[in-house]
């Protein structure tokens, strides 16, 4: 039988993809694993290999093909002894059938699907960018770019070191283009050996250099923790001052989707726990980019969590020569008076979103980002709460010990006269992360949690 | 040509044996080879096809190019061996005689799969068949599979311990310490260095000071020896020795597999660091099933008909693990929290 060729997805997150180019023809034989065909995702060109063996019998996409879906029929394979006149009689008839399968799997495939759109909401800018400033769409990805590519030029002993940050442009492509404008002197190609190079970088910035440290994902930053939390944290205090690491290490935090437990871990708990570092977690490109140059800037050690699944978020950035936004400063998002949800990157969201069900609700809830986690700017959440009286935290860490857990003792310390409700802690579940899809799903923070705990608080 | 040839004696390295010319292979090994070695390759392939149609995700590391490794190493083991290795795991775990329905069902994540679906491609493991998983983070499975060869030293069994690791986790420290521990204290590991030529997109000239890694247990005194991973008889010969060195209580030994990745490094890899003529090259000169194939016919162990025969049967072996994994529910939400602690 006729065997259809299916549009692939070649990456976790691709929906549809253009069909660049055809390196077959209708009658060319193939085998499997001859590449056939080269599709473009949204991160990069891919190729297509053929998986049967046998002749091109026809081609249903012609090349130069915009946006088509995963899973759509591209071509058709003939056996060895079928000719083309059999693709009439069964070859559609095999499409659909494929394709029907892959539909009924994708329901489940697709556990993020609430978390991957950016809701629509203005999010004022800074309050000290100038009225007039002129507003660029950008991703996250390109702002984290924008921003290092800024500060690189702006000062001749800021580098960045990781693994595939270079000639690869970075695994998720956020060092993009850094290579071919700084040279390899600066941009900094490592072999895979995390406790290595992260100690190689302290040791860089202890020698007076300013080193961004990317790994690859966070997951990874545990071979290098000793380094980060023993040297880069604590040597000013250990010399008395004398010494002080001006480093950056950044890079994915967090689960992105159907990796597994090994990969799928929130660490902004962790880092928050150590004095000595600075923790940001941005969610907006606006605050990636000036939180970014910021630490960059920063005398100190800073975490620089972020998070794969915001990189492709596009948000509005102001077009200023030199945009920073202060470390330390958590930002009013969307003001209310009957809740408040406090969050910060990916959780954000969840918050955002849940904000808005609740509004239909006519339950207001006021969303602060903390984007910086260490120092915690407690300030901000307790004026809200004094306002609003009730107060949720969102994040996609585990509960116990995690963010929530130091924002709802303090408030309660600081602020426990204007409660009219225990803070309500949403996390991640208490599990390691499951690959399966619908125990992923269930494992994750989700809109509908926050909406349940902020309704539990306001006793509605 | 980046693979090499033939099995070289690795010179300055302490101990190991002069590598003499290929043993040949009695008819039915070769049969056996190849039909081990397609099943792996027809498996890889239907799992990459899954993976385009979004039954499978995340991330999945595909075997094809370097199946003559984990077959050759296989057919020198006994009972009680163990295996560990990184996430390019599925090939191993075949070769382990892991049943491939539980091998595609976990990488569909249901509940039918190796894990009952929680780990997924890169987390696989089966006590039974003594397969000790399926890890993600790059260079863990050195410093394990090292205290796998501890137990058996340990018991005072002669098994030993399989640990395979990439050119590229060959950097991460905790190699160099376990090398130590291993030799310090004799220990019945074989590190089998899968030399693919690349670390995601870092050729080995690029991340290595001493790119032959079949010496980088000279200062340890760790004997090792550098095989043409493509040509499964070599493959076969260097795992009859070096087991043979372990369990006579020698200590560790280290093998580099000269092999290669005909795919990218996951499905999500552009490859743009290497040319199609790079990979059509070896794909055309080196392939471990076509060599074994040749010499099948060459000999007339088998007819093309024969070898039909056998390709059939395998494919209808992966067809089914593949229809199991596309049918078998997922998890019951209840396994949420299981297996956390016992
Ligand atoms: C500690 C750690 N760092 C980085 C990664 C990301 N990563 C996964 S595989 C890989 C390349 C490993 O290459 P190699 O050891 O040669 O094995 P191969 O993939 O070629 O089989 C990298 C960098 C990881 N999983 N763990
Ligand atoms: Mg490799």
């Amino acid at each position: 039988m006729p065997t259809p060729v299916l549009m692939p997805a070649l990456s976790p997150t691709m929906e549809k993809g253009n069909l660049s180019k055809w390196l077959k023809k209708e009658g060319d034989s193939v085998k499997s694993g001859d590449v056939i065909a080269e599709i473009e995702t949204d991160k990069a060109t891919m190729e297509v290999e053929a998986i049967d063996e046998g002749t091109i019998g026809k081609i249903l996409v012609p090349e130069g093909t915009a946006d088509v879906a995963v899973n759509t029929p591209i071509a058709v394979i003939l056996a060895s002894g079928e000719d083309k006149s059999s693709i009439k009689e069964s070859g559609n008839g095999a499409a659909p059938v494929a394709a029907a399968k892959s539909a009924e799997a994708k329901v489940s495939a697709e556990p993020k699907q609430e978390a991957a759109q950016p809701p629509k909401l203005d999010i004022a800018p800074e309050a000290d960018v100038p009225a007039g400033t002129e507003m660029v769409t950008m991703t996250v990805r390109e702002a984290l770019r924008d921003a290092m590519a800024e500060e690189m030029r702006r000062d001749g002993d800021v580098f960045v070191m990781g693994e595939e940050v270079a000639e690869y442009q970075g695994a998720y492509k956020v060092t993009q283009g850094l290579l071919q404008e700084f040279g390899a002197r600066r941009v900094v190609d490592t072999p895979i050996t995390e406790h290595g190079f992260a100690g190689l970088g302290v040791g860089a910035a202890l020698g007076g250099l300013k080193p961004i440290v990317e790994f690859m994902t966070f997951n990874f930053a545990m071979q290098a923790i000793d380094h980060i939390i023993n040297s880069a944290a604590k040597t000013r205090y250990m010399s008395g001052g004398q010494i002080g690491s001006p480093i950056v290490f950044r890079g994915p935090n967090g689960a992105a989707a159907r990796v597994g437990a090994q990969h799928s871990q929130d660490y902004t708990a962790w880092y928050s726990q150590i004095p000595g570092l600075t923790v940001v977690s941005p969610y907006s490109a606006a605050d990636a980019k000036g939180l970014l140059k910021s630490a960059i800037r920063s005398p100190n050690p800073v975490i620089f969590l972020e998070n794969e699944i915001l990189y492709g978020h596009s948000f509005p950035v102001p077009k200023l020569d030199d945009y920073l936004v202060p470390i330390g400063k958590a930002k009013v998002v969307r003001p209310g008076n009957n809740v408040t949800i406090v969050s910060w990157s990916i959780g954000m969201t969840y918050a955002l979103k849940g904000a808005e069900e609740l509004a239909k609700k006519h339950i207001m809830a006021e969303v602060i980002d903390l984007r910086t986690i260490r120092p915690m700017d407690i300030a901000t959440v307790i004026e809200s709460v004094k306002k609003t009286g009730r107060l949720v935290t969102v994040e996609e860490g585990w509960p116990q010990s995690g963010v929530g857990a130091e924002i709802a003792a303090r408030v309660s310390a600081e602020a426990f006269d204007y409660l009219d409700a225990p803070v309500t802690r949403v996390t991640g579940r208490d599990v390691p992360m499951p690959y399966a899809a619908n125990l992923e799903k269930l494992a994750l923070t989700s809109v509908n949690d926050v909406v349940e705990a902020a309704k539990a608080v306001c006793y509605r | 040509m980046a693979v090499a040839k033939k099995t070289q004696p690795a010179q300055g390295v302490s101990r190991a044996s002069e590598a003499g010319a290929v043993t040949e292979f009695s008819k039915d090994q070769e049969l056996a080879a190849y039909r081990d070695m397609l099943h792996i390759r027809r498996f890889e392939e239907k799992a990459g096809q899954m993976y385009g149609m979004g039954l499978i995700g995340g991330f999945c590391h595909l075997y094809i190019g370097q199946e003559a490794v984990v077959v050759g190493m296989q057919m020198a083991l006994k009972k009680g061996d163990q295996v560990i290795t990184g996430y390019r795991d599925h090939g191993h775990m075949l070769a382990c005689g892991m049943d491939p329905k539980g091998v595609m069902a976990e990488l569909t994540g249901r509940r039918g799969g190796y894990s009952k679906g929680k780990g997924g491609s890169m987390h696989m493991f089966s006590l039974e068949k003594n397969f000790y998983g399926g890890h993600g983070i790059v260079g863990a499975q050195v410093s394990l599979g090292t205290g796998l060869a501890f137990t058996n030293k340990y018991r005072g069994n002669d098994n030993v311990a399989l640990t395979y690791f990439g050119d590229g986790a060959a950097n991460q420290g905790q190699v160099y310490e376990s090398f130590n521990m291993a030799e310090l204290w004799k220990l019945p590991v074989i590190f089998v260095i899968e030399n693919n030529r690349y670390a995601m997109g870092t050729s080995v000239s690029r991340s290595s000071a001493q790119t032959d890694f079949s010496k980088r247990g000279v200062s340890f005194n760790i004997p090792g020896e550098q095989v043409d991973g493509m040509d499964v008889r070599a493959v076969h010969a260097a795992a009859e020795k070096s087991v043979a060195w372990c369990r006579e209580g020698n200590g560790p030994f280290i093998l580099e597999m000269m092999t290669y990745r005909y795919r990218g490094h996951s499905m999500s890899d552009p490859a743009k660091y290497r040319t199609r003529e790079e990979v059509e090259k070896v794909r055309n000169e080196h392939d471990p099933i076509e060599q074994v194939r040749n010499r099948l016919l060459q000999k007339k162990w088998a007819s093309e008909d024969d070898l039909k025969k056998i390709d059939a049967s395998v494919r209808s072996v992966v067809n089914e693990a593949a229809e199991f994994a596309t049918h078998d529910p997922e998890p019951d939400p209840s396994e949420l929290y299981t297996d956390i602690l016992q």
